[in-house]
């Protein structure tokens, strides 16, 4: 059996579902005749037609807001952010209006925004970032970041099942870089659910997205010293499941916050905060977080490399708290 | 500054429509009266509080050409687009005094209000950011085949946000069948229009778009209603969208909060001279016979209707606080 790509497991999802449901449809810059800046929709248009398959101009507010229109007069779009850095142009209609149509008038948004992030990618400035905090403290919207192929094909079905609005981070990096055997059935992956990638005694590392890779690496090195790390991938940013980030730390009383997004404001903090409410009692260390500094994505390789969250420095981190 | 244009083509106009546009501007006006000069001022609504006064025409002369499958985003000086599209005085007084039967359950005030199954999309206070949802909603309805069409309500200073110009070039190249509605009340809270744009006119923007439109007298009713019909028929017919620019004026400040003294005396004085009211009664006096007890009877009963509508109010619970967390999600 052949193994899926990340980037091919989206197309599979975002495919499956508008065969399955014909009021999903998707929209957005050079999605339709191109099949997309990284080719997720490749194929969509002469399968579904110019109706279901809409290239826009380049209007970022205006794809997210005709998006929520189309949500509440009952269609289901899957929007494409051409790189999640953009979605910023589109930052009032998502905060200000699909975000808060239910709470002000009751009204569902079954929306998915699709947005392309991460760095690793020699991107520069505009075409790396990681942006989900901004999204992750508006209320009434979901984030979501996959880290594997099986977790990117089904979270983005289930995005596109919720009736709420999603914003749906996809990692470059990962795009190609990841892959894995895929079940023929149909499945999705539960929202607001995190997963445990690697079981470990000694140590939680609490990450997400490209990072949980990174840890994955810096745990298989750790095992060879004897010590056991436990990889919780939150898979959802917002709203968070705090009962596994709660339960991983009162196994294993000590917590790394790994993110590659950078440090002041990032989830790291926010997830800190948590434990440090709830599950104070149980921990044996600090909590530690490892993220990017607080710099905007620098381009050239060596500064990239040194703005990135690598492994070198989460071995040293961990055997430091492991120590504690 | 321009002058409004005035002329328009007289056709004749029932009794019965004609009474039916009187109805609901009067309706309007008295309604936004109560609320601003008294329930405001009593304390029984607060936070903002911003009136349609002298507007009146605009969304009674299109809103009254809406089908049941239509969708309509209006803005905060078209209160009656919302009561033509059956939302009660009633229901409108409870969401100004933030009363849990309200249609946002007390969760936003004022003319912020909207209802999905009366098809009326509640006010984006980003003045603007309704062009491009009404785009979506458009779209939805030609994936569908439908013949409904989208009525969208702004104002001038609404021609001077991003959205406006990236929803109305998005509408044009996607063709949708959009009626737009533009009053130009020559104030966008205190800024003149001279200082939100250097060309006369709304549609001299629009037209970079390449989207058919018009100016009309925005206080006279039945130019606005005919212009509309031209609007409906195009847009309804899959011709896409069409603007309407209607030259009015704001006979209040921007809120209730606002004595509007940035306003020149001479230019209230030469508006109230044209109040969309006294325009449409002075027709149907000279036009169609109507007798001045017409509308003695006709303002009664919307009074009528408002007193009995404050009283319900008034008795109507605040939301409970356990409440508060409701409806962010469907389900977590």
């Amino acid at each position: 059996m052949s193994k899926t790509t990340y980037v091919e497991a989206i197309r599979q999802g975002i495919w499956e579902e508008m065969e399955r449901d014909e009021s999903v449809f998707v929209m957005g810059e050079d999605v339709a005749v191109y099949g997309g800046a990284f080719k997720i929709t490749k194929g969509m248009l002469e399968r579904f037609g110019e109706m279901r398959v809409i290239d826009t101009p380049l209007s970022e507010s205006a794809i997210v807001g005709a998006g929520t229109g189309a949500a509440i007069n009952g269609l289901r779009p899957v929007l494409e952010m051409q790189f999640a850095d953009f979605m910023a142009c589109g930052f009032d209609q998502i905060t200000n209006f699909a975000a808060k149509c239910r709470y002000r008038w009751q009204q569902a948004i079954p929306m998915v925004i699709r947005a392309p992030g991460g760095g690793n990618i020699h991107g520069g400035p505009f075409h790396s970032q990681n942006v989900e905090m901004p999204y992750v403290h508006t209320p009434g919207l979901k984030v979501v970041q996959p880290a594997t192929a099986y977790d990117a094909k089904g979270l983005i079905k289930a995005a596109i099942r919720d009736n709420d609005p999603v914003i749906f981070l996809e990692h470059k990096y990962l795009y190609r870089s990841v892959k894995e055997e895929l079940p023929t059935e149909d499945y999705t992956v539960p929202l607001s659910k995190a997963k445990t990638q690697r079981e470990g005694e000694d140590l939680s590392i609490i990450t997400y997205g490209w990072m949980v890779h990174v840890a994955l690496e810096a745990a298989e090195r750790l095992a060879g010293e004897g010590i056991s790390i436990e990889v919780l991938d939150l898979r959802t940013l917002a709203p968070l499941d705090r009962r596994s980030i709660l339960e991983t730390c009162k196994k294993t009383s000590k917590a790394i916050l790994l993110h590659e997004d950078t440090l002041t404001g990032g989830l790291g903090g926010e997830v800190a905060g948590i434990i440090a409410e709830h599950a104070f009692d149980y921990l044996d260390g600090p909590l530690l977080r490892i993220t990017a500094p607080d710099t905007p994505v620098p381009f050239s390789e060596t500064l990239e490399k040194a703005f990135l969250p690598n492994a070198d420095e989460i071995v040293k981190k961990a055997r430091w708290l492991y120590r504690f | 500054m321009s002058a409004p244009v005035l002329a328009h083509l007289r056709t004749e106009f029932d009794r019965g429509l004609c009474h039916r546009f009187l109805y609901y501007m009067l309706m309007m006006r008295e309604l936004e009266e109560r609320i601003e000069l008294k329930l405001y001022r009593q304390g029984k609504v607060v936070g903002g509080c911003y009136t349609g006064r002298g507007q009146e025409a605009i969304p009674v002369g299109s809103a009254v050409l809406s089908q049941p499958g239509d969708w309509l985003t209006p803005s905060h000086r078209d209160m009656a687009a919302l009561l033509i599209r059956g939302i009660t005085p009633r229901e409108i007084l409870a969401q100004y005094m933030g009363r849990a039967t309200g249609l946002t359950k007390g969760r936003d005030g004022n003319m912020h209000m909207g209802c999905a199954e009366r098809h009326c999309v509640p006010i984006i206070s980003s003045i603007g950011a309704s062009i491009p949802v009404a785009g979506g909603l458009a779209l939805a309805m030609r994936y569908r085949g439908e013949s409904n069409i989208v009525f969208n309500y702004s104002g001038d200073g609404a021609s001077s946000r991003g959205d406006w110009h990236e929803g109305l070039n998005m509408a044009a190249v996607m063709d949708l069948p959009i009626v737009y509605l533009c009053n130009n009340n020559l104030f966008a809270y205190s800024t003149p229009l001279d200082k939100q744009m250097n060309v006369c006119d709304i549609v001299d923007r629009v037209a970079g778009y390449g989207i058919p439109a018009e100016i009309v007298d925005g206080n006279d009713v039945l130019a606005v209603y005919e212009a509309s019909k031209r609007a409906v028929e195009h847009a309804r017919s899959g011709k896409g969208p069409y603007f309407i620019e209607c030259k009015t004026f704001r006979m209040s400040g921007h809120s209730a909060h606002d004595p509007a003294d940035y306003v020149p005396n001479s230019l209230r004085e030469e508006w109230s001279r044209k109040d969309p009211i006294l325009m449409l009664q002075k027709y149907m006096v000279e036009e169609l016979g109507a007798d001045e007890r017409d509308f003695v009877n006709v303002r009664k009963q919307v009074l009528s209707e408002i007193e009995e509508a404050v009283d319900w109010a008034l008795e109507q619970p605040f939301p409970d606080p356990s409440t508060l967390e409701d409806d962010v999600y469907e389900s977590i």
